[in-house]
């Protein structure tokens, strides 16, 4: 019985990601594997200053608020978790409720860029800029450039919303879709290195 | 090939779990890391157990938000050497340093 409802709604279904199909389409793969790489060379970098220069990282990194840092990688998780969330509610038919969430999921992403602006302000008003030394550089150049993703990808997300909103999405709608979401996704996991990387390790 | 509305539930259930998992990781990983002690500067092995966390969240983050577990081996496996060399990589700049 319940085999013959989950056929009966299968065959209601739209489209969707199959089990041996590339989530969204090759391009988003080879754009996520370049920012891989770039993210990972910058990490190798970070590591190797701090090599030389173990007790400036040290210190400099005791300004940085830990507590803050696990709340930002908690806001993104859940964020991460509403946009399973919506691409689930699409694939159900559901575009209203995929809509929502990935609104909650840009709402996410707001929570974290005005923490993140409260914590640059902290930093430049204690006079900690980029040139306060190579630990403060590293620390602005990876937040800065993982919130300027960030923000592409809230863009992105505003994007999805309007288009599960709309319903009935062709091919092309489900390659933005899931492209849309894996890049959330890579948004997402990035920040999980830079965490430890800048509040935790040095 | 598309999946079953049951399966698609069970997956879903899955994620869940995995995103428990996950956030119960954040905690320990900011434990970790707020408990440490000891000279400043100098190499813990406590701090590349953190990276090794920070790389295995990547991991179930990709094979299960991304759906990566389902998708083609190559892009699979691609990610998956990613995970490994990254992590490999990060820990060894950070103990051989």
């Amino acid at each position: 019985m319940t085999t013959g409802r989950a056929v009966t709604l299968e065959q209601q279904d739209p489209p969707e990601h199959a089990v041996g199909q590339v989530p969204g389409e090759v391009g988003v793969w080879v754009f996520i594997f370049g920012d891989l790489v770039v993210f990972t060379y910058m990490f190798g970098v970070f590591l190797n200053y701090r090599s030389n220069e173990g007790e400036v990282f040290a210190a400099s990194s005791q300004f940085l608020n830990q507590d803050l840092g696990a709340l930002y990688t908690l806001v993104l998780l859940l964020s991460s978790l509403f946009v399973v969330r919506a691409l689930h509610w699409m694939r159900s038919g559901r575009g209203d409720r995929a809509s929502a969430f990935f609104l909650a999921a840009l709402g996410c992403g707001a929570v974290f860029l005005a923490l993140k602006a409260f914590e640059w302000h902290h930093e430049i008003g204690a006079g900690r800029t980029l040139n306060y030394d190579h630990f403060m550089t590293f620390y602005f150049l990876l937040t800065g450039l993982h919130a300027l993703h960030l923000t592409m990808g809230m863009v992105l997300l505003a994007i999805l919303a309007v288009v599960a909103r709309r319903g009935d999405p062709g091919k092309s709608q489900w390659i933005l879709l899931e492209g849309g979401a894996c890049f959330w996704h890579m948004v997402d996991f990035l920040w999980m290195i830079i965490f430890p990387l800048l509040y935790l390790v040095p | 090939m598309s999946l079953l509305r049951t399966d698609r539930d069970a997956a879903q259930r899955a994620i869940t779990v995995v995103w428990v998992l996950l956030v119960l990781a954040t905690g320990a990983s900011w434990m970790l890391g707020v408990h440490e002690t000891g000279t400043p500067g100098d190499v813990h092995p406590v701090n590349a157990l953190l990276l090794v966390i920070a790389m295995t969240k990547v991991r179930f983050v990709g094979a299960y938000f991304m759906e990566l577990r389902a998708a083609p081996l190559p892009l699979r496996l691609v990610f998956e050497i990613w995970t490994i060399g990254a992590a490999a990589a990060l820990c060894a700049m950070y103990l051989l340093a």
